[in-house]
């Protein structure tokens, strides 16, 4: 058997060439892939993180060519647009969610409305935008926190709906059958109690829904237009961080360059946070129900 | 032409899951051996390291030495190499899907570089007369997918797909346990004919099928071997008193 | 409940309904050639396609720079997002897999404006001062504009000719490749671990070495799948804006270099849409979102029958 061994060894050693060569791509694929992500995040928080001051989270943008000031307005902005957003995208999402896993299981109807959410969710997000103008601001004749706020709500729901259906389903059919044993009275109730046990997977959904959302720009250019100044008004131009960041780095100015790196990386903060709590609260198998 | 095992202390773990306990085991040449015993005795992970297929899991570690033929497969060679010497036919089939008859059953050869049509057309049609599935689809060979083909069927392929690249062993791991008694028997039948040309080394939890087409087996327990003979033997006249509460029933 | 799920389906239609008649007037005005059609310059014999002061708007210059820079996006990101893919699950050491995979996924969260303001300031001055140059040279070297000369890629009128701003059609393909690498990454991934270790047995018993086993019972197995995960990723690059719109240049022509600044579908709404000269440059911007609602929902059902035909309905986190 040791002959037949020697026999092929030029062949195989061909093989074990291939072999090694295919796994130093791959590492090389991975190594390229990760510098990005470092190269991005070195430099936000080197170049982020020493304009990040007081003042930043404090003040509202300088006139054009002055130094200094701040995003307060922006991410104030921001907050008012995402709590909009939150007001019309977590219901609606929900629901439908509640819908596609507790009454729909199954019909057409659901696998329609599933595969309708997967349109809405791939529509790119400056479509939405001057969708949302068309429908809103041109008719109402302007700018306004509520048109932006409709626009990223509406981009909520499928990731709302998906993340609710898949957290409904994964609750073990053993709890809806011990509260029909128990003779809870209707179907309300048993919802009450499958979407109690599913409430942190649902939670976690809204809340990457959420993060997805507080970073979109494109949404926001034709609808909230975005504000220089202090404003919370639903019917007004209202600023936002990420619109903001936008705005100063297209710029010519140094100085509101550097406050768009000081902005993006609170951005990216946030995000990162919410993303990091995600991931944690999904690997402790909290989302897996009652076991 | 089959070669002859030696297994000498085999001692193998799953991290500290001490899974084979001083195995030794001499089997023989162009015969059939089957090993029995109970559910998790170890005879599967002990055909697994019989081609080094239980280091596939990370946590695997083997002591003791195992020589097919003159080749120490632990010390002279590398997995690879062994693995494409020894043949395996595992408990369920499983063909390549994306793959037709034809390319399943020549897929370990194409890795090998035989690239000549004519040579390989031959070896398919050879081992798959030899697995006695060369009847039921020398018409679809190409045309139809290995998944395609009934259970049954699919294992003989498999089969076929091990023997054509001419192991000197064929380990088998159950590999009737997930069909119906006609593919069963007709598996069984097999067996027999190949082990005048193949070193057999067949896994089984079917005490009669053991009886039926080996002619030496080895009983398992807890991870050692406890008996070893003629397979007449241990099925009429066992020495070990294990070996007897098994066979008649008493337990497993 | 209903209601909610029903109002899913409401917004798509309400969605395509604006889009479509806010439309109307340039559909009026060119028809289905708005995207194909152009004028020629009567003293210059150059192509002129969109032309806001003279009312002139075909969409062609936007179409050629959505693919050119989503075909050099999927260029680069193809084979690293597979390769990741495969080094993560059939080659990494186990401990190193979970950290590994989360920060492909913090790729993904990083917002479009960010890729966009790290492009404008750091990726661009390295590709116009260390990487263009390079290709600059091979492109405009003696010996391969005399080989090659025939195919009208090399040489100062090819594609790395004119001038080098570091801005333009390659610089978005690049930020767009960043950006659709983790979910190419992770969908492949996913597609791969539905194969059944079965397979990988059987290639590997058949005395397979490794990368052998991947090629025949992982990738073989998979590939529909992949397939499918290469189709989502282009469709995210098709409808990227605001990184596209941060570095592409704005500039309404059809320009062979990739060097060159251009616009895409996505891009020039974001760039032109705030300061539309008239109703009828509003209008054509919107159909260009319109074509744009279309082609994405045609790529993307495609790439999710695809990716459902591997995992069999089971749900694949694609966002």
């Amino acid at each position: 058997m040791k002959a037949d061994l020697q026999k092929n060894r030029t062949r195989n050693t061909l093989r074990t060439a291939t072999d090694h060569l295919a796994t130093g791509l791959a590492v090389l694929a991975t190594v390229l892939v990760i510098a990005p992500l470092f190269a991005i995040f070195g430099y936000l928080i080197y170049k982020g993180a020493s304009s990040l001051n007081l003042a930043f989270f404090t003040q509202i943008p300088k006139p054009e060519g002055e130094v200094g000031g701040g995003m307060a307005n922006a991410i104030v902005g921001s907050g008012v647009l995402l709590a909009v957003a939150s007001l019309l995208g977590i219901p609606v999402g929900i629901g439908g969610g509640i819908y596609l896993a507790e009454f729909g299981r199954g019909t057409s109807l659901a696998n329609a409305i599933r595969f309708t959410a997967d349109v809405l969710n791939g529509v790119p997000s400056i479509v939405m935008g001057i969708a949302i103008y068309a429908l809103i601001v041109f008719r109402q004749k302007h700018f306004s926190a509520f048109s932006g706020g409709v626009a990223l709500g509406i981009m909520m729901i499928p990731t709302v709906t998906r993340t609710t259906e898949e957290m409904l389903l994964m609750v073990p059919h053993s709890i809806r059958e011990a509260a029909l044993g128990l003779g809870v009275p209707n179907w309300r109730s048993v919802l009450s109690i499958t979407l109690k046990t599913a409430s942190p997977g649902v939670i976690t959904g809204c809340m990457l829904a959420f993060a997805r959302v507080a970073g979109e720009t494109a949404p926001l250019l034709f609808t909230a237009l975005g504000n220089e100044f202090w404003s919370v008004s639903l019917n007004q131009p209202i600023a936002a961080l990420p619109l903001q960041i936008y705005i100063y780095a297209i710029s010519p100015y140094d100085d509101q360059h550097r406050l768009a790196w000081a902005g993006s990386l609170v951005l990216i903060a946030l995000i990162v946070l919410a993303v990091s709590l995600v991931r944690y609260v999904a690997s402790r198998g909290i989302l897996k129900g009652a076991s | 032409m089959g070669v002859g095992i030696e297994v000498t202390n085999l001692n193998a773990w799953y991290g500290t899951n001490h899974t084979l306990q001083d195995i030794n085991l001499p089997i023989p040449a162009n015969h059939a051996t089957a090993l029995i015993g109970p559910s998790g005795c170890g005879k599967s992970t002990f055909v697994r390291c019989l081609n080094r297929m239980h280091e596939t899991n990370p946590i695997a570690r083997v002591t003791g030495s195992v020589k097919i033929g003159d080749l120490d497969i632990y010390a002279d060679a590398s997995p690879v190499e062994v693995r494409r010497r020894v043949g395996m036919v595992f408990q369920r089939p499983n063909p390549f899907p994306t793959m037709s008859i034809y390319d399943n059953v020549a897929s370990g050869l194409k890795l090998n570089g035989y690239s000549n049509r004519k040579a390989l057309d031959e070896i398919v049609e050879r081992s798959l007369k030899h697995a006695a599935l060369w009847d039921e689809v020398k018409d679809d060979l190409k045309k139809k997918s290995g998944a395609s083909l009934s259970g049954g069927q699919q294992q003989r392929m498999c089969i076929a797909r091990a023997l054509a690249v001419d192991p000197e062993v064929l380990l088998m791991d159950e590999p009737a346990s997930a069909l119906d008694p006609v593919s069963t028997s007709k598996i069984e039948d097999l067996i027999f004919q190949l082990k005048t040309q193949y070193t057999i080394v067949i896994v089984t939890h079917n005490m009669q099928q053991a009886a039926r087409v080996a002619e030496k087996t080895g009983f398992f327990l807890n991870g050692r071997m406890v008996e070893f003979d003629s397979t007449h033997k241990i099925f009429t006249n066992p020495t070990d008193k294990r070996t007897e509460d098994y066979i008649t029933g008493r337990f497993g | 409940m209903l209601a909610c799920a029903a109002s899913i389906f409401a917004i798509v239609v309400l969605i395509a309904i604006e889009l479509v008649a806010q439309s109307q007037m340039s559909w009026h005005a060119s028809g289905l050639a708005f995207f194909w059609k152009f004028n020629v310059d009567p003293q210059t014999g150059v192509p002129l396609f969109w032309d806001p002061v003279n009312g002139v708007f075909y969409a062609l210059p936007f179409l050629y720079g959505t693919l050119v820079s989503s075909l050099v996006a999927l260029i680069i990101a193809v084979p690293l997002a597979v390769g990741i893919a495969i080094f993560l699950t059939e080659m990494c050491p186990r401990f190193l897999r979970s950290p590994l995979a989360f920060l492909t996924e913090l790729l993904a969260a990083i917002p479009s404006v960010v890729y966009g303001l790290w492009a404008i300031f750091i990726l661009v001055p390295l590709l116009r001062e260390q990487i263009n140059p390079l290709f600059i040279d091979v492109f405009s070297n003696a010996t391969v504009v005399r080989l090659l000369g025939w195919t009208g890629l090399v040489g100062d009128n090819g594609l790395f000719g004119g001038l080098n701003l570091g801005l333009g059609l390659l610089t978005a393909g690049v930020i767009l490749a960043i950006m659709i690498l983790p979910i190419i990454a992770s969908l492949t991934r996913e597609v791969m671990s539905t194969v059944p270790h079965s397979q990988r047995e059987a290639a590997l018993a058949l005395g397979a070495t490794r990368w052998e086993m991947i090629r025949i019972a992982v990738l073989r197995n998979a590939r529909i799948g992949i397939v499918g995960s290469i189709i989502l990723g282009l469709g995210r690059a098709l409808g990227e804006t605001m990184a596209v719109a941060m570095v592409i240049g704005n500039t309404d022509q059809i320009q062979k270099s990739l060097l060159s600044t251009a616009n895409s579908m996505a891009s020039v709404i974001a760039n032109e849409f705030a300061e539309a000269t008239s109703d009828l440059h509003r209008s054509a911007l919107i159909e260009i979102g319109l074509a744009l609602f279309v082609v994405t929902i045609l790529v993307n059902g495609l790439a999710r029958l695809l990716v459902w035909a591997v995992t069999r309905g089971n749900p694949v986190r694609v966002n």
